[in-house]
């Protein structure tokens, strides 16, 4: 009986404490706090206050080289195919088409000679890794700090950042085809000149000079060669 | 935030955005209960408010058996919950609707028992008396009765023109003090709310009862469910702590319950008896969700031990005690 007594006057004691404190928080409740990034030496002073955000009138501040959607500057990109083989989703798409030269240079002086006829970033699959960014060659592919592009179609998810007409994909693609058996008929004509024509397949970086100019230091996962051949293969399909 | 100065439009914008979207019933479920339930859980809290007097002159249904009818109807409640849950044919809302039912029923008990000692207190069922007996206005249904301080007539201390917080059910009487924090935890209990909101339980159970419901259907719960809130507070309000009558009382020459009663059935009587007990009631609201900021919620052991083990005996105690307190009053 003492006990049930103990239990009672116990209970409504820190039920009053409880409610005491919440109270306290209700009175300073004024005011909101002040959007500060955790860095901020003032970050862990702001105990009381709104917590609630207002969210699209007010936002907090996201880190600068946070992983958010991606952004391709496609005048400075070269076309590699890195970002798309390392891309653990699959959800860079890209199709290129080679030029018949060297059509002009991206701003760190690397020679541009893959025309992009298309680039697409589903970011609706990507999975915020920053590995393309990691081995992007010339930088041209970065995470922005955009991190709220919702749509009401997942199919806007998909960026394209390929800027050529298909009219120009296809000028493009009948020189390259013109060149090529332009180049077919005078192996054949002079076969034993000994002189291959070089197509360069792999652009160099960096410049006249080949040297590269920038070199990911992190320790980057291999390069596995996509099983895209295996995935479906016609004769495995069950009736 | 985002409708009206403040968000003060808010909840009209949400309804008539739930107004407009699809009715959706699952495949599985049972279609007659599912379709039924909301508007059952509905009509049973909202048909509770046809008897609440708002003011001195203006009052829903005049029966004399109100506050009957009411713990009546708002128990029908129960029946809905318990339909929602098993027309849903979803694991969720068949523990969610198992644990209401479990706990409003046990719940009834402690309510019912500290509104039967307000009732024998009052020696009446209807609303609209209870709260004229507990101000100035006293007189106007009962000519001869009188008011004393503390309830208690051999003190000889008269408060029948004195009115305001001493003429209170609260304070004519004051173990109704406990009477009405048992009320109050017990109503708590009734609507579902934190601390005692398991039939919800968010974390456990989505959202117990309503996990298959969208749309109106789902609106209709929800409005119930705050809906019952303000019946209760309603209802608190009027039992214990005075209904429309002001708070002030009068001190001599300075009639400050004079002042802010107002007569019966004028502009002023009702504007200042629809301001007090809304203010009352919301008071209420607002200490319900205070409480929920501040308490987790109780497991059902738990749960059915402080109804059966703490309030239930408690409320028992406050009935004898408030039979003799009205032999005091006599």
């Amino acid at each position: 009986m003492k006990e049930y007594w103990h239990k009672i006057s116990h209970t409504t004691k820190t039920l009053k404490d409880g409610l005491e404190l919440t109270f306290k928080h209700l009175k300073d409740a004024r005011n909101s706090r002040d959007p500060l990034y955790p860095d901020n030496p003032n970050y862990f002073d702001q105990q009381n206050g709104i917590n609630t955000i207002q969210y699209p009138k007010e936002v907090l501040p996201v880190p600068q080289n946070g992983r958010y959607k991606l952004h391709n500057e496609i005048d400075d990109c070269i076309v590699c195919d890195k970002c798309a083989k390392v891309c653990p989703v699959d959800c860079i798409d890209i199709e290129p088409v080679r030029a018949v030269d060297e059509f002009g240079k991206t701003s760190d002086g690397t020679p541009k000679r893959i025309y992009a006829a298309k680039f697409d970033i589903d970011m609706a699959k990507c999975c915020f890794c920053g590995l393309c960014t990691t081995v992007c060659p010339t930088e041209c592919l970065t995470m922005t700090s955009e991190y709220d592009f919702s749509e009401f179609d997942v199919a806007n998810h998909n960026f394209v950042f390929g800027e050529m007409t298909p009219l120009q994909i296809l000028e493009k693609k009948q020189a390259f085809e013109v060149y090529q058996t332009e180049k077919e008929a005078a192996k054949k004509a002079a076969p034993s000149a000994g002189i291959k024509p070089r197509i360069p397949m792999k652009p160099k970086m960096g410049g006249p000079s080949g040297k590269p100019v920038m070199k990911p230091k992190m320790p980057m996962r291999p390069v596995v060669p996509k099983r895209q051949d295996n995935e479906d293969p016609p004769n495995s399909k069950p009736e | 935030m985002e409708v009206g100065y403040y968000g003060i439009l808010q909840t009209v914008a949400d309804l008539l955005k739930l107004v407009q979207k699809e009715d959706i019933i699952p495949a599985a479920a049972d279609k007659k209960l599912f379709k039924l339930a909301p508007i059952i859980i509905f009509v049973a809290v909202f048909a509770g408010f046809a008897v609440l007097p708002l003011t001195s002159g203006f009052k829903g249904a005049e029966l004399q058996i109100g506050l009957f009818y009411l713990l009546a109807i708002v128990s029908l409640d129960v029946v809905g919950i318990l339909m929602a849950g098993w027309g849903s044919n979803n694991k969720y809302a068949l523990f969610g609707a198992m644990r209401s039912v479990a706990q409003i029923i046990s719940y009834e008990i402690p309510l019912g028992l500290s509104v039967l000692s307000v009732i024998m207190i009052s020696q009446t069922l209807s609303l609209q008396e209870i709260i004229y007996q507990q101000g100035i206005l006293i007189n106007e249904i009962d000519p001869g009765a009188a008011n004393y301080f503390f309830g208690i007539k051999a003190l000889g201390i008269e408060t029948t023109n004195v009115g305001g917080i001493l003429t209170w059910n609260i304070f004519r009487a004051p173990i109704f003090l406990f009477s009405y924090v048992i009320f109050f935890i017990a109503a708590l209990a009734e609507c579902n709310r934190a601390p005692f909101d398991i039939p919800e339980a968010e974390s456990e159970l989505v959202a117990g009862y309503q996990v298959e419901y969208s749309g109106f259907r789902w609106a209709l719960l929800m409005l119930s469910e705050y809906g019952m809130m303000l019946l209760v507070s309603f209802l608190g309000a009027i039992l214990f702590l005075g209904g429309w009558n002001s708070p002030f009382p009068n001190i001599g020459p300075v009639a400050l319950a004079d002042w802010t009663t107002g007569a019966p059935g004028t502009l002023a009587g009702h504007l200042w008896g629809g301001f007090w007990l809304i203010s009352k009631a919301l008071l209420a609201v607002g200490i319900q969700i205070w409480i929920r900021w501040t308490f987790p919620r109780l497991r059902i052991d738990q749960l059915m031990n402080l109804s059966w083990r703490y309030l239930t005996p408690a409320a028992i105690l406050l009935v004898l005690l408030s039979a003799i307190w009205r032999l005091l009053m006599i």
